[in-house]
């Protein structure tokens, strides 16, 4: 019996078919290669890819495995923040910073944004200058400079406490909790905190008598002494003109006298104003001095 | 003759087009292999008038990007005897070319050794119009030439003007300009069988590309085996290829004779096949493993196993010494060379002021031939190898290959052709109502 299997072909014939010959040459054209060798895959991998994630699970958790993969990064005991470390506050600053400032230890060091913690510090009124950063062994670096009281500012019931530029401190609960602290009071007064200052350190010599200062009318300062007595100081070179009471004062005690008001408002004509028992005084031995 | 006008000129203009797109393809259909070359212009042409050879000949304009061979099926005698065959082989070296070159291609510009190419000598004489002879003179001369009466059936595949001759001066190349009375040229024509252009003509149509060009092989391998000195004082290129060996004859750079014989190495192949009772491709084998022309003592003890496969393992385990192998190649060759003889007296190649002669072709490879074929043609025989061109592989660059590297020549700087010049004014006005009518024929 002839075989039945169909022998195979003596030469393998090395010609390309005419389809495939023009096929090829369709593929040499380059635009076509390139849509072919570039466009397509890229078409298809853009599809699938969309296809995929266009459930909202799978972009989750793809999202998920992100995610945790920079976690899994970031989190390591190296890039973690343990401690704060606060340096030049007092206690109740302390405390205050420790409140404020939005961290949960321990934290890594990429989730910490030294600007926005800075910017918190910074409203802090006690905090004059802060400085925040983070050290090596996990420690959360913050300095900062203190606001120092200089004086306290009565203002209706209010009493603040100012530093020597004026900027609020703290409300103070009564005048007796700092009673090192010069008084100051009138409207605007914690604008002119300097000439205050200036003012309180001309009238050393009276110190124990001074009760405080009074800005008037946001213009001037009157210098508020014990037994009701007042120096009127002029807005201009008030300072000179309380030396010059104090020299007064040195050389003729002028304000141990029974004087109510030494009016200098007008540099060129100092006025008193005596007390009700010494005017009377005054008038009566006048008048009979007319007599 | 107007036919064959257009078709040149449309070739022509054709092989302009593919010098535009920067790629043409180059081949060889021969009988025992197809070769395709990719070549590349990159718009640099080669200097026009110049003289001398420079270290590619001039031919910096272009470099080959793309290069296969095949083995030729449904040809023979450098002519198509079966189309399906022949086009399977052509697209196969034009598909290798095209991926190797990675770019489309779009005309190809062929040439073939077949078709009994004949050589006619043309003279024509005329009146120079004004004193100085134009283009048009030229023209007019060539148009004057007698055409003989080469057959029907025929066509004219070169016609090239070899020489002009102005008032009893001859030898000019390029009368333009020059001042005369009558202008004569001599004119070198060849004629193939219209038969064997169509039919390679229609299998590159069925391969998607356009023919810009044909040529014929023993002319394109003449260009580049012969250096320029042998084109210019006279020389024979003997192509011997697989199928036929064909001899071109050049002289003052213009081929001006060109003759086919119909035998070539797959004769010697077939000797021995046939001698020895093996298989063709055994005989191949043998044949450029242990060929040869000369014969010595030692030949006699180097047995060379036939494998004859004829099925009987046992038995059949013949060998022949390698003088038995000479034996049967040397007569053939000696045959082969005879007929080159023989042609090369027919065309007067005796009173050439030069007689060198350029064995060329993949059948010229076998070892002695130069010194068979100057027992046949005289002292001065070298063995030829192609030219050098730009970025040609170096398998290619061996003498099977002469034609292949002369079409790339040819496609780069073709010679001045009859169909290049301008029809002469009285003709065109004769024709023109004619020509009108075959326009609207043939696009309506």
């Amino acid at each position: 019996m002839w075989t039945l299997i169909k022998p195979k072909s003596a030469k393998h014939d090395p010609a390309p078919s005419r389809w495939s010959y023009r096929f090829m040459r369709i593929m040499l054209s380059p635009v076509l290669r390139r849509l072919v060798v570039y466009g397509i895959p890229a078409a298809i991998v853009t599809a699938g890819v969309v296809i995929y994630f266009a459930d909202l699970d799978r972009r989750d958790m793809a999202k998920g495995v992100v995610i945790d993969a920079y976690r899994s990064v970031i989190e390591r005991p190296e890039f973690m923040v343990n401690v704060m470390a606060i340096n030049g506050a007092s206690a109740a600053l302390d405390a205050d910073i420790r409140e404020i400032l939005p961290v949960d230890f321990p934290v890594s060091q990429f989730d910490i944004e030294l600007d926005v913690l800075h910017g918190a510090l910074m409203e802090l009124d006690a905090v004059k200058q802060a400085s925040v950063q983070i050290r090596t062994g996990g420690v959360l670096q913050v300095d900062v400079m203190e606001r120092q009281p200089a004086l306290i500012w009565r203002m209706g019931e209010n009493l603040d406490i100012l530093d020597a530029s004026g900027a609020f401190i703290r409300a103070a609960v009564a005048r007796t909790d700092y009673p090192n602290l010069p008084l100051i009071a009138g409207e605007g007064a914690n604008m002119q905190t300097a000439k205050a200052l200036e003012l309180f350190v001309a009238a050393e010599p009276i110190a124990d008598r001074v009760r405080g200062l009074v800005y008037v009318g946001e213009r001037r300062w009157d210098v508020v002494l014990t037994q009701d007595q007042r120096i009127l100081l002029p807005e201009h070179k008030p300072v000179q003109a309380l030396e010059r009471v104090l020299v007064l004062n040195q050389a003729q005690d002028l304000l141990e006298r029974d004087l109510r008001v030494v009016d200098l408002r007008l540099p060129n004509r100092p006025t008193l104003r005596v007390g009700q028992a010494s005017g009377d005084e005054i008038l009566q031995s006048s008048q009979t001095a007319v007599e | 003759m107007s036919d064959l006008y257009q078709a040149q000129r449309a070739m022509r203009t054709m092989r302009k087009a593919a010098m535009q797109r920067g790629v043409i393809a180059i081949l060889d259909i021969g009988t025992s292999k197809i070769g395709c070359l990719v070549l590349q212009f990159d718009g640099t042409q080669p200097i026009a008038d110049h003289e001398g050879v420079t270290s590619l000949a001039g031919q910096s304009g272009f470099r080959v990007i793309g290069s296969a061979t095949t083995r030729s099926r449904g040809i023979e005698f450098g002519e198509i005897v079966s189309m399906p065959e022949a086009e399977r082989a052509i697209r196969t070296a034009l598909q290798a070319a095209q991926k190797l070159a990675n770019i489309k291609v779009d005309h190809a510009i062929a040439c073939f050794s077949g078709g009994a190419p004949r050589s006619y000598g043309l003279t024509g004489t005329a009146e120079v119009e004004s004193q100085i002879v134009t283009e048009q003179d030229i023209a007019q001369v060539l148009s004057a030439c007698d055409v003989p009466d080469y057959g029907h059936g025929r066509e004219v595949l070169h016609a090239q003007p070899v020489n002009f001759i102005l008032d009893h001066r001859t030898g000019l190349s390029d009368p333009r300009g020059q001042i005369g009375r009558e202008l004569s040229t001599d004119m070198h024509m060849l004629t193939v069988d219209q038969k064997v252009i169509h039919d390679l003509a229609y299998c590159i149509k069925r391969c998607d590309l356009e023919l810009a060009g044909v040529a014929s092989a023993s002319y394109v391998a003449g260009r580049s085996a012969l250096v320029e000195d042998e084109q210019e004082l006279g020389a024979a290129c003997v192509d011997m290829g697989g199928g036929t060996t064909t001899v071109s004859v050049f002289l003052k750079k213009h081929m001006i004779f060109s003759e086919t014989i119909c035998m070539g190495g797959d004769h010697v192949t077939r000797d021995i096949s046939m001698g020895l009772q093996i298989p063709f491709a055994n005989a191949e084998r043998m044949k450029t493993r242990n060929g040869g022309l000369f014969a010595t003592g030692m030949d006699d003890r180097d047995m060379i196993e036939t494998g004859g496969d004829t099925g009987d393992w046992e038995r059949d385990r013949r060998a022949v010494s390698r003088t038995e192998l000479i034996g049967i190649m040397r007569p053939r060759v000696e045959e082969i060379l005879e007929e080159v003889r023989a042609r090369l007296d027919a065309a007067g190649f005796d009173h050439l002021p030069s007689q060198q002669i350029v064995l060329t072709g993949g059948a010229s490879q076998v070892p002695g031939m130069d010194g068979l074929a100057t027992r046949f043609l005289g002292h001065q025989v070298r063995m030829g190898r192609p030219l050098r061109i730009h970025r040609l592989p170096q398998a290619y660059s061996g003498p099977s290959c002469s034609a292949l590297v002369g079409l790339s020549l040819f496609a780069a700087s073709p010679q001045d052709e009859w169909w290049d010049f301008e029809t002469p004014a009285h003709r065109h006005g004769q024709h023109t109502f004619r020509r009108a009518l075959r326009w609207f024929k043939d696009n309506w």
